[in-house]
């Protein structure tokens, strides 16, 4: 029997076990719209296109399953075009779906025409336009399969109208293969025991962290290894939760915004390990000063990561978890692992000097100061909430003074630096997990870039908490102005034209509350952690607050700026 | 330092903006690149010559690697291999300049593959250096118009 594109597409997506899809309707995409309603699928209809594809991002990155959004052609395509590129800087994985005109029509500048698979090139792991509607269930098969595997990213499929509403004989292929792409997944044996070699020589020894531990699931194995071995674990903004952030080895994360002993431990340590991370300029800062002294050993599954920034002595090329699960192994042979650990011990010493020399700190006077709040959320969600964040101050107090103890609980734009990404995120992971805690944690500036998506909240009765940190500025260019630009507040200052959050969020339908004193503070989180419904919170903070330690751009990260 | 890598990639729509979007993406150079078709017509195989040092040349080849639409990626410096170009090259001639002309192509064994009353086309094939020689030899006598097809290279053996 024959199936038209649109019910092949929607039985293709069943099939790779989908369950939610962001989506926003539009004329070239009408005939999966039409086909949606005899789908069990729970949908969500977004209030604009970028916040369907940070949801799918966010539902992805909570819940480690593939992230799907469909979208119409032209404006409906190119409004994906932010959150693709969000997800392909922090390898996330997702399927957007785009509509396209009919295919007689491509190319001749048509209504709601736009050649997204061009545009979304450089911005997707893979795109695909599909020309023909017995090439679909392939495409859409590969297309998840290249989604989730390997390096994870985004995939778009592009869907002509006349494919989707054209039929043909369904036929599900069994199994995908694509010859030029292949990843590695089994790290190379010598390499691998090089590596505990040259691990088992050092006496300052660091391990430092990204995202890759949390997108491998390989979190467990890394804490066995550095309680195996007693190293200090350090991580990067994507991989805060990767490694408790509470365990005593944990120095918080490095780099820019990192802690005080973080990047004083890595500029001495004589051995950096390095798993699922890219050596980014926000971590290195100035790269023949990052790690000098140290050996490097380097483990991650995309090849163009290792050796692109800091040349590494020993690199490995594989997936994390099994590659940490090997050195378990080896390591469990290994003699004199008692003495290593007693060997360390003047390297502890050395960190905890560190570490009391300059601890992350603030004061807390008659204004609220944003730490303080997010040091309250922190208590009073015991650290167990699934944690959002937009981009800028709010994002860089969140990861000092959040201290993530799992995987997939902060979930933030790290490579692209996506301002607006973290409330429509925050509704993906709600749509995920309906009984968690979601918290976005924003700033009075990036949460106006998608707040239309308050609509999307209240909608669905997804109970979104949002913590606006309000200094009526846009914070951290203020800062960079504050230390870089004499002081010249150009083009950052919004306060005075600030909407009324509490207004607006009632105007939405969700709940508006308000602080502006410290003491209100706690009851104002009191009270939305127990209503059912999305709640804006406006807590206004010292305008002039910043984020400390601070490692100018280009600088050594040992030479930070500590107040 | 200028290498030549062979590119073996699906004979596909989009394959060639997808490689060249890596290189004008990433401030990676194209000094040319040819492509077509494989014995095996879905596989095309593209010669690009390139220039970079070490780090510039493991990133080019690694990221070469990494598309979806590449199935392998072969550097061939530090390999034995013939690399040839073929040049179509528009002449003036005149009444004193056409034995020259000709004997020249006759040395370097091109062809005259047009003729019309003011002019030459000829063809040449070669390495780099013959066909520089031959365009620095023709250059007097007024070129009009040059047509290169950049390096097609093959392993030796």
């Amino acid at each position: 029997m024959k199936k038209t594109g649109a019910q092949i597409l929607l039985e293709c997506l069943k099939r790779e076990g989908v369950e939610v899809i962001f989506n926003y309707p539009g004329g070239a995409i009408l005939p999966i719209t039409h086909e949606l309603p005899n789908w069990d699928f729970e949908t969500i209809l977004v209030r604009h296109e970028q916040g369907a594809v940070h949801a799918a991002d966010g539902y992805a990155r909570a819940s480690g399953k593939v992230g799907v959004c469909l979208v119409t052609s032209g404006p409906g395509a190119t409004n994906t075009v932010t959150g693709l590129a969000t997800a392909f800087m922090d390898s996330i994985p997702l399927v957007v779906l785009t509509g396209q005109v009919p295919t007689p029509l491509i190319g001749n500048d048509a209504f709601q025409e736009a050649d997204i698979v061009g545009i979304s090139r450089p911005c997707t792991k893979y795109n695909y336009l599909v020309t023909d509607v017995r090439d679909l269930a392939r495409i859409v098969r590969e297309a998840f399969y290249i989604a989730k595997t390997g390096r994870p990213g985004p995939v778009l499929v592009d869907l002509p109208k006349d494919v989707t509403a054209g039929a043909t004989e369904f036929k599900y292929p069994k199994e995908v293969h694509i010859t030029g792409y292949q990843p590695t997944l089994d790290g190379h044996m010598p390499q691998i025991k090089r590596a505990i070699q040259l691990i088992l020589k050092a006496h300052r020894p660091i391990i430092y962290i990204g995202g890759g531990i949390i997108t491998a699931g390989a979190g467990d194995e890394l804490t066995r290894l550095a309680e195996m071995l007693h190293i200090p674990v350090t991580m990067t903004l994507m991989g805060l939760g990767g490694f408790p952030g509470t365990h005593p080895l944990s120095l918080g994360m490095l780099g820019m915004h990192g802690t005080y002993r973080a990047n004083m431990a890595v500029t001495d340590c004589d051995l950096l390990f390095a798993v699922g991370a890219r050596f980014d300029d926000r971590v290195t800062g100035r790269i023949d000063s990052f790690a000098p002294k140290a050996k490097k050993i380097h483990i991650d599954i995309d090849p163009t990561s290792i050796s692109k920034n800091v040349r590494v002595d020993i690199p490995i090329v594989g997936d994390c978890k099994r590659v940490l699960t090997k050195m378990l192994t080896l390591l469990q042979e290994e003699k004199g692992l008692t003495e290593y650990r007693r060997s360390l011990e003047a390297w502890h010493q050395q960190i905890e000097k560190w570490k009391n020399a300059h601890r992350l700190a603030y004061n807390q006077n008659q204004v609220i100061k944003p730490q303080y709040v997010i040091e309250k959320i922190y208590e009073m969600t015991k650290g167990k909430a699934i944690i959002t964040t937009e981009v800028g101050q709010n994002q860089m107090w969140t990861a000092q003074f959040y201290l993530f103890d799992c995987p997939h609980t902060l979930l933030t734009s790290g490579g692209l630096g996506t301002m607006g990404y973290g409330f429509p995120a925050a509704i993906g992971a709600q749509v995920a997990f309906p009984k968690r805690t979601v918290i976005d944690i924003a700033g009075d500036g990036s949460i106006q870039m998608n707040i239309q998506e308050l609509a999307t909240a209240v909608h669905y009765k997804l109970p979104v908490k949002v913590a606006i940190l309000n200094n009526g500025y846009l914070g951290m260019v203020r800062q960079w102005q504050e230390l870089f630009h004499e002081r010249r507040y150009s083009m950052t200052h919004i306060g005075d034209a600030a909407p009324d959050f509490v207004k607006l969020a009632e105007a939405y339908g969700a709940m508006g509350l308000r602080a502006t004193r410290p003491d209100e503070v706690v009851p104002v989180l009191r009270e939305a952690l127990r209503t059912p419904l999305p709640v804006l919170m406006d807590f206004v903070v010292e305008p002039e607050e910043g984020v400390y330690p601070m490692v100018p751009a280009g600088e050594a990260i040992d030479r930070m700026l500590l107040v | 330092m200028r290498h030549t890598i062979n590119v073996l990639v699906e004979n596909e729509p989009g394959v060639l903006a997808r490689v060249a979007g890596l290189f004008s993406g990433r401030g990676f150079n194209i000094e040319s690149l040819s492509v077509a078709e494989t014995l095996d017509p879905p596989v095309s195989l593209m010669t690009i010559v390139t220039r970079g040092d070490d780090q510039v040349l493991e990133q080019i080849t690694k990221q070469l690697n990494k598309l979806v639409c590449v199935i392998k990626v072969m550097d061939l410096v530090g390999k034995e291999y013939v690399a040839r170009e073929m040049i179509l090259v528009r002449v003036a001639v005149k009444p004193e300049t056409r034995a020259e002309i000709l004997s020249i192509t006759d040395i370097f064994r091109g062809k005259v593959v047009d003729v019309s009353p003011k002019s030459y086309t000829i063809e040449v094939t070669g390495d780099e250096e013959k066909i520089k020689a031959f365009i620095e030899l023709l250059k007097p006598m007024g070129i009009k118009d040059v047509a290169r097809t950049g390096n097609v290279a093959l392993v030796r053996g």
